[in-house]
């Protein structure tokens, strides 16, 4: 605290961020994805019914909760492209203890989460110690976990036959009465959890300064490299969760996906406003830019539009919201 | 704090060697224990794109079969990986090294393997494509499943089960790779010349990935109320139908049909959720392809193609013998 109140130049400028230049690009993803849910309503009349709704919701969960954990990362101007095959490995390290191990389901879970911790520590020391640039490190780590979820499963699916309750933590729903599948209430979960790591808590302030300007962060005499650790296991706790949460709703765990949904993942976070370069961003911008996303695929396949041009719209919103934010940056 | 995570990272990739070097050892042990061909029988070097999967264990045991029964010897190999090509390409080398009297090769890459194509020709060593194949002029024959064929069996099935009439949406894993589009073809032509009344309402491209399957699957049947029935393509596609028909508690009202097999697939057969699927017959695969090639030592002529066949499977043939043949976990 100390050192913070020593450098008032970064106090000032993050103090700001979240709030004021922040805010537009949250109301611009905001109002895209009304107008988008707007038109889906007019165009086909099977969109706006409650099933669909937890449809899109649910196909949210996994992107959502790995973009949630990767913002974290990409704020402090780093990148991860880890988290899909990691996401992948810690299926089948649950996989391994919950089926091969017989442990039960909530340590099970627990141990799966803890896998993507690990993982992600793992990325954060080679990054903060060794120095090897992020997107380096993380596509190292992207190859080493997909090789070991591979290795480790025997390249086979491990299935959760024998505990037919585990299922439910995906698909199951907790709230009686309302139908709303667990996975969609740990997406938001962990999107509060995100939002106050990020906003109330210390290595929220020091993502955003460690993002804004990381050596000014060092010479103010913060230990960048210990929070940058941090900061990448925390993300790598949310791999872990999206890993949970995978396994859970397939059943399974599959050994053989995972590979390219970093990339959505990512791309959620740029469309809910947060800079690649670092220093910018929100929670809740990435919840919208998440369910941007997936109101876009499900919207567009309800229209039965060919999976091609799907692919083509989705990138073509994706330049827009960078060139948003390139924008926004100009005028400030 | 350094020690602790160099320790921590050095235990990660020593345990992550040691497995994968089990595994490895595992793996290639079988390959070339044989030498070649000392005897007097034929020797036909068979370099697979796979080994440990049991979709290459059935293909080495149909190859087997025929090697008794032909009364030839053969070996039978093949990498780790799909994606192992250069590892293949050695495989491949060892085999024409052994001076073989025919080659059976299924191409994970068929330019990397074309030099070494080449030299079989010129050597005069028949060689014989297998599963997808080599895409060359140089392999005598193919001995492969007909996709379009089997494709054209799924929608047999589904039109009967369905009645003859109604909504019918496809789940396929790609729109570019060879098993995609002739599954798709298969049962899209079948569905047009055969059923005037189905209406195919959707067809969709999943990746072969169960989760983005499940998604669009249910997506189908929200833009689709009325949907009869659902065919996944392969195992990905048809287990993500299978999660879809389960996660909007629809069972019983979508007729799924699959292709391929695999737990999941066998167990919502079992469970009634799927009413049934296509099977490759690696099996007969292997058969072939050593038949194949006995028949070119002999000097016989060989088709361009030769059709393994496929198997349909339900909840009433599931436990047959020759169906447990060729499906696998």
């Amino acid at each position: 605290m100390k050192t913070e109140v020593s450098n008032p130049g970064i106090e000032k400028r993050k103090s700001k961020l979240p709030f004021k230049s922040g805010a537009l690009q949250q109301i611009l993803a905001f109002s895209s994805l009304i107008v988008l849910i707007l038109f889906f309503s007019i165009t086909s009349r099977n969109f706006m019914e409650f099933s669909n709704i937890m449809n899109i919701l649910l196909s949210t969960s996994v992107i959502g909760i790995l973009a949630l954990g990767t913002t974290l990362v990409i704020i402090t101007g780093g990148i991860d492209l880890s988290i899909g095959t990691a996401m992948t490995l810690c299926s089948v390290m649950t996989g391994v203890f919950i089926t091969f191990l017989g442990l039960p389901i909530p340590i099970g879970i627990l141990l799966g989460i803890l896998s993507g911790g690990l993982s992600g520590f793992l990325v954060g020391s080679a990054v903060a110690k060794m120095k090897i640039p992020p997107f380096i490190a993380t596509l190292a780590m992207m190859m080493i976990a997909a090789g070991l979820a591979l290795v480790i499963s025997g390249t086979r699916p491990i299935y959760f036959s024998d505990t037919p309750a585990f299922t439910q933590v995906a698909l199951g729903s907790i709230i009686p009465g309302i139908e709303i599948p667990n996975a969609v209430l740990i997406f938001f979960l962990m999107a509060t959890i995100g939002y106050i790591i990020l906003n109330k808590t210390v290595i929220g302030r020091y993502t955003f300064s460690i993002g804004s300007n990381e050596e000014s962060t060092r010479l103010s005499g913060v230990n960048v490299n210990r929070w940058k650790i941090i900061i990448y296991s925390i993300a790598g706790l949310f791999t872990g969760v999206a890993g949970v949460v995978m396994a859970a709703r397939l059943n399974s765990a599959q050994p053989a996906l995972g590979m390219g949904y970093e990339l959505e993942a990512i791309a959620a976070v740029v469309i809910g406003g947060t800079s690649l370069s670092g220093g910018k961003g929100t929670m809740v911008g990435t919840v919208i830019g998440a369910l941007i996303m997936s109101v876009l695929t499900n919207g567009l396949r309800i229209l039965s539009v060919p999976q091609e041009w799907q692919d083509v719209v989705i990138g073509i919103v994706v330049i827009f919201a960078v060139y948003a934010d390139i924008l926004r940056r100009r005028n400030t | 704090m350094k020690k602790l995570f160099v320790t921590l990272f050095g235990l990660f990739f020593v345990t992550a060697v040691l497995v994968a070097c089990g595994e490895d050892e595992a793996g290639s042990s079988n390959g070339d224990s044989e030498g070649g061909g000392d005897s007097d029988k034929p020797y036909i070097a068979v370099v697979s794109k796979g080994f440990q999967h049991q979709f290459w264990q059935a293909v080495n045991r149909g190859a087997e079969q025929a090697a008794e029964e032909f009364d030839v010897e053969i070996t039978f190999e093949g990498p780790e990986s799909e994606s192992q090509v250069d590892k293949q390409i050695e495989m491949l080398r060892s085999a024409l090294d052994k001076d073989p009297d025919a080659i059976g090769f299924a191409a994970l890459d068929s330019k990397a393997a074309t030099p070494l194509l080449e030299e079989a020709e010129s050597e005069e060593i028949p060689v014989i494509a297998f599963d997808s194949g080599v895409d060359s002029d140089i392999p005598l024959t193919t001995a492969s499943t007909n996709n379009k064929a089997a494709a054209a069996a799924a929608a047999d099935h589904m039109a009967e089960l369905i009645g003859g009439e109604g909504k019918v949406a496809l789940v396929v894993h790609d729109q570019t790779s060879v098993t995609g589009v002739d599954r798709r073809d298969g049962f899209l032509e079948q569905m047009e010349s055969e059923y005037p009344d189905i209406e195919i309402v959707d067809v969709q491209y999943g990746g072969g990935d169960h989760l983005k399957s499940t998604d669009l699957a249910k997506t189908m049947m929200q833009a689709h109320p009325d949907l009869d029935g659902i065919f996944g393509s392969n195992e990905g596609s048809a287990i993500g139908v299978v999660n879809a028909v389960k996660e909007m508690g629809a069972e019983g009202d979508i007729t799924i049909v699959g292709f391929d097999s695999g737990k999941a697939q066998i167990d919502a057969i079992k469970d009634g959720t799927m009413a049934g699927a296509i099977t490759q017959n690696p099996v007969g695969i292997g058969y072939e392809t050593v038949k194949a090639a006995v028949q070119a030592i002999n000097g016989k002529e060989l088709p361009e193609v030769v059709d393994t066949g496929y198997y349909w499977y339900d909840q009433e043939n599931i436990d047959d013998e020759e169906i447990q043949e060729v499906i696998y976990e």
